[in-house]
């Protein structure tokens, strides 16, 4: 009797085991070889931050304000120039009051039009510091910058809006920078200076569970962390419109788990084929595997705040480290030729007309073990006989090139103990003693172009207390170059100057250039015509689906 | 048994309070999360200043942990640094991996047991040394190498299965993941199992129930497994908070969004929120599925009484 009543337990607790595993049945045919028709299926990361265009700064949120904002410029996707979207003109006579006309009949995706006061408030909304928008300081040209957005930690604001911004009528506005920028309308191709529909300020939750732009793609589901579906802007008044029908993003934890479910036809799209996978990538896929220049650079800069690297002695030291960096073949065995060498401060992407200087930095930047030894020997040696090289390790497989640049160094130099990896685990602590000057020797600078201008790889990185001039270099020659640069009068002009500031820092040696990054993608044979942009995205507006 | 359940859930309190501080504080020595907020540029100080103030980063840890504990108790857990409320990623993630869990458990317990009971009775024989062998080769064999070429093999060379789950998961979906994660926990009680039986299968009352004449069968399942089964139910019980908790490999491996994916990505950006949000969720799973594995070992055993 006893065993009974017991048995019939066991059965209720099983059934209530199957239940819980069973689950909703819903949600099958995801995994299926048959795409959604005329839909691009292809992989995501979880963005960082909410999707609003002036709090995004990494490249999966941008992914998707790219789909769905176009604002006054686009950069075109092959040669990185900004072109006019939704500007009519963008007029100015002395570099530094601008004029802007919007196109007419432009709408949002909710039916709404776009107007000049669309992008008022969206960037008065940028720049304002309650709002706490990470990518804010894009708006810092703007005359009035400081009054909603002060520099000090804990001062308040004193205006609600940018002094600087003028609406005139529906589809006129002016702009007042705090100084002259000749190359400033050409930076409005950057997604935290899209317009915002009225819903952004009136339901901001909603809009935010359900972002609403004026770019080819509409949002149609959002799920956050695991996946959205775009569907074409059908009334998108702009050229590139999509030439399909839609676009299934799917956030993937592994990139790995991604490049898994391309070979087995579950996904149409990879944008970052795994480090692990790139020898293979070749011989799996042939030619629907992409590689090509992006607008990254990467280059190890030096604590010029520490005594050890100060001075003539220093800049010998940081050059006989440069010159004992095989570059050639760390990019080729490392990164199977998805880094180029660099030989200056900026980036293929911008081509020799938007100032990419190809070799000027000479043999500082080629291997040379026997000239790299004479002139550390030259300034007295390593400080401290040896060096470390700092980085967070738990992205970005920046253990490996590490290691190799090192042992590089130490054969140059023909001592074990010379150059040291020294890994931080997490990138939020390296950004931390970065900032907080805790550096001794060299260290990891990364540099991931906002806008394809040569400005943006110089200005923010080495003028003199630029925000992310990390090695605390200053240089008067160099801060003037850039000064004449910003307020030359035209494009051509403002680049030759822009290269003179490149001049000097190619003398001077602030930081070693390492090598420029390239973007990687995979593809299925279901879809067609893709590329990546200059930010090594996917342009999906091209993308046909067979 | 009443008066013992009291005591045991008092008990449970200040486990809690310790172990939630204890990860509130390495979470929080890990150093100040905002600045990578802005990638490779340097902050501005005024939005760092205006988001820690957000996420309440600009007070002493103590007071910060107060007033942590004090949303719990009212149910908010926080706001993840994407916006979302932290129970809002808890409803999404803790369903899936119990799912994952639970398929892993039934699988480990229906197994592992068979086999440890099948090998338990057979000592020595080829049968024995082969399971045993295999289950070495399993333990020894890290969980990644065994997913991806699990996944390969299954997913891209045959094309049985989808290599990535769904954000919903069916069974059917879960059942190789589940596997997967259940390999090593299985030869583990398989070899419990294998042990304990082994040595019961020598104890007195086994004997008098043979000698009595109960048919094979009832011995082994009501005499022998019932005894043998206390040291695997500890296993067990332990097992429930480490599938749940420690599937980060496995729920990497097949794109599986539940608690090891989100615990991975709060370390990786150092949001406490979520870590410890998901934690206290963890711990409260431990701390349940013990005194449940205790009050078990009364039902197994009767001698066992609890006052």
């Amino acid at each position: 009797m006893l065993g009974t009543t017991r048995r019939n337990r066991g059965l209720a607790g099983a059934l209530v085991l199957a239940a819980a595993v069973a689950g909703p049945a819903c949600g099958g045919g995801y995994g299926s070889g048959e795409g959604p028709d005329g839909v691009v299926r292809a992989s995501w990361g979880d963005p960082q931050h909410p999707l609003e265009p002036a709090n995004t700064n990494e490249v999966q949120g941008g992914k998707v304000l790219d789909m769905i904002f176009r604002g006054l410029k686009r950069y075109n996707p092959e040669t990185g120039r900004a072109e006019d979207a939704m500007a009519e003109s963008i007029t100015t006579t002395d570099q530094r009051n601008f004029t802007v006309t919007i196109k007419d009949g432009w709408t949002f995706s909710d039916g709404t039009p776009v107007t000049a006061r669309s992008y008022v408030d969206a960037w008065n909304y940028g720049a304002h510091v309650d709002n706490a928008q990470v990518a804010s300081y894009f708006f810092q040209f703007i005359d009035g910058y400081d009054e909603v957005h002060p520099s000090e930690e804990g001062d308040k604001p004193t205006a609600d809006t940018l002094g600087g911004l003028r609406l005139v009528d529906d589809r006129t506005f002016t702009v007042r920078l705090s100084e002259p920028f000749s190359l400033w309308p050409d930076t409005l191709g950057y997604a935290a200076y899209a317009p915002l529909p009225r819903s952004f300020f009136e339901d901001h939750d909603a809009w935010l569970a359900k972002p609403v732009g004026n770019g080819p793609y509409r949002i149609d589901s959002y799920r956050k962390n695991q996946s959205m579906r775009l569907v074409r802007h059908e009334d998108y008044a702009g050229a590139d419109r999509a030439r399909n029908k839609g676009v299934e993003l799917r956030v993937y934890t592994d990139s790995n788990t991604a490049y898994t479910d391309l070979q087995a036809g579950n996904l149409d799209l990879v944008d970052d084929v795994p480090a692990a996978q790139l020898a293979n990538a070749q011989r799996d896929l042939g030619d629907r595997y992409l590689n090509q220049p992006a607008g990254i650079i990467q280059a190890v800069a030096f604590p010029l705040y520490h005594d050890d690297w100060r001075g003539e002695d220093g800049a010998k030291l940081r050059r006989g480290l440069s010159m004992a960096i095989d570059r050639e073949a760390i990019t080729n065995r490392i990164y199977h030729d998805t880094r180029t060498p660099a030989s200056d401060y900026t980036s293929p992407v911008l081509g020799a007309e938007g100032g990419w200087q190809k070799g000027l930095c000479g043999e500082v930047c080629e291997y040379h073990p026997d000239r790299a030894s004479e002139l550390i020997e030259e300034a007295g040696g390593l400080p401290g006989g040896r060096v470390t090289l700092t980085s967070n390790v738990d992205t970005g497989s920046h253990r490996q090139w590490m290691d190799a640049v090192c042992n590089s160094i130490n054969n140059a130099l023909d001592d074990t103990d010379a150059c040291t990896v020294e890994p931080v685990p997490t990138f939020a602590d390296f950004r931390n003693r970065v900032g907080d000057r805790k550096m001794t020797g060299m260290f990891r600078s990364g540099w991931q172009m906002d806008y394809p201008l040569i400005q943006n790889f110089l200005q923010p990185i080495y003028y003199t207390d630029a925000s992310s001039n990390d090695s605390g270099y200053r240089s008067d020659e160099f801060d003037e170059a850039v000064d004449r640069a910003n307020a030359s009068a035209d494009e051509a002009g403002a680049v030759r100057a822009f290269q003179d500031a490149q001049g000097v820092l190619v003398r001077d040696l602030p930081a070693i250039p390492l090598w420029y990054q390239n973007g990687t993608a995979g593809h299925s044979e279901r879809v067609s015509d893709v590329r990546l942009n200059p930010f090594s995205v996917p342009v999906f507006t091209d993308i046909r689906v067979s | 048994m009443a008066r013992y359940l009291v005591r045991r859930l008092a008990q449970m309190v200040p486990v809690f309070l310790g172990a939630t501080f204890l990860i509130f504080v390495m979470v929080y020595a890990l150093g100040d999360p905002v600045t990578a907020l802005f990638g490779d540029r340097g902050p501005d100080p005024a939005t760092a200043a205006a988001l820690r103030a957000e996420f309440h980063l600009d007070e002493p840890v103590w007071r910060q942990y107060v007033l942590y504990m004090g949303q719990i108790f009212s149910g908010d857990f926080g706001t993840a640094f994407n916006g979302e409320p932290v129970t809002d990623l808890m409803g999404r993630a803790f369903p899936i991996s119990f799912r994952l869990m639970v398929i892993a458990l039934v699988l480990e317990m229906i197994l592992g047991i068979a086999l440890g009971v099948v090998t338990g009775l057979r000592r020595g024989r080829s049968l024995d040394t082969s399971v045993l062998m295999l289950t070495l080769g399993v333990i020894a064999v890290p969980t990644f190498v065994l997913g991806t070429t699990a996944q390969y093999l299954f997913g891209v060379r045959l094309g049985w299965v989808s290599p990535a789950v769904s954000p919903d998961p069916t069974v059917r979906e879960l059942l190789l993941p589940g596997l997967i994660l259940s390999l090593v926990s299985l030869a583990y009680v398989t070899r419990l199992t294998r042990t304990s039986v082994a040595e019961n299968a020598r104890a007195d009352y086994i004997r008098t129930a043979v000698a009595k004449g109960l048919p094979r069968r009832r011995v082994t399942v009501r005499h022998l497994l019932r005894n043998s089964l206390i040291p695997v139910v500890t296993y067990l019980g332990a097992d429930i908070g480490t599938l749940m908790a420690g599937a980060i490999v496995t729920e990497r491996i097949f794109n599986i969004q539940g608690v090891g994916f989100q615990l991975y990505q709060g370390v990786l950006r150092q949001n406490s929120a979520t870590v410890v949000g998901f934690v206290v969720v963890l711990v409260l799973i431990f701390l349940l599925a013990n005194l449940f594995v205790d009050i078990l070992y009364a039902v197994l055993d009767p001698r066992i009484r609890y006052a």
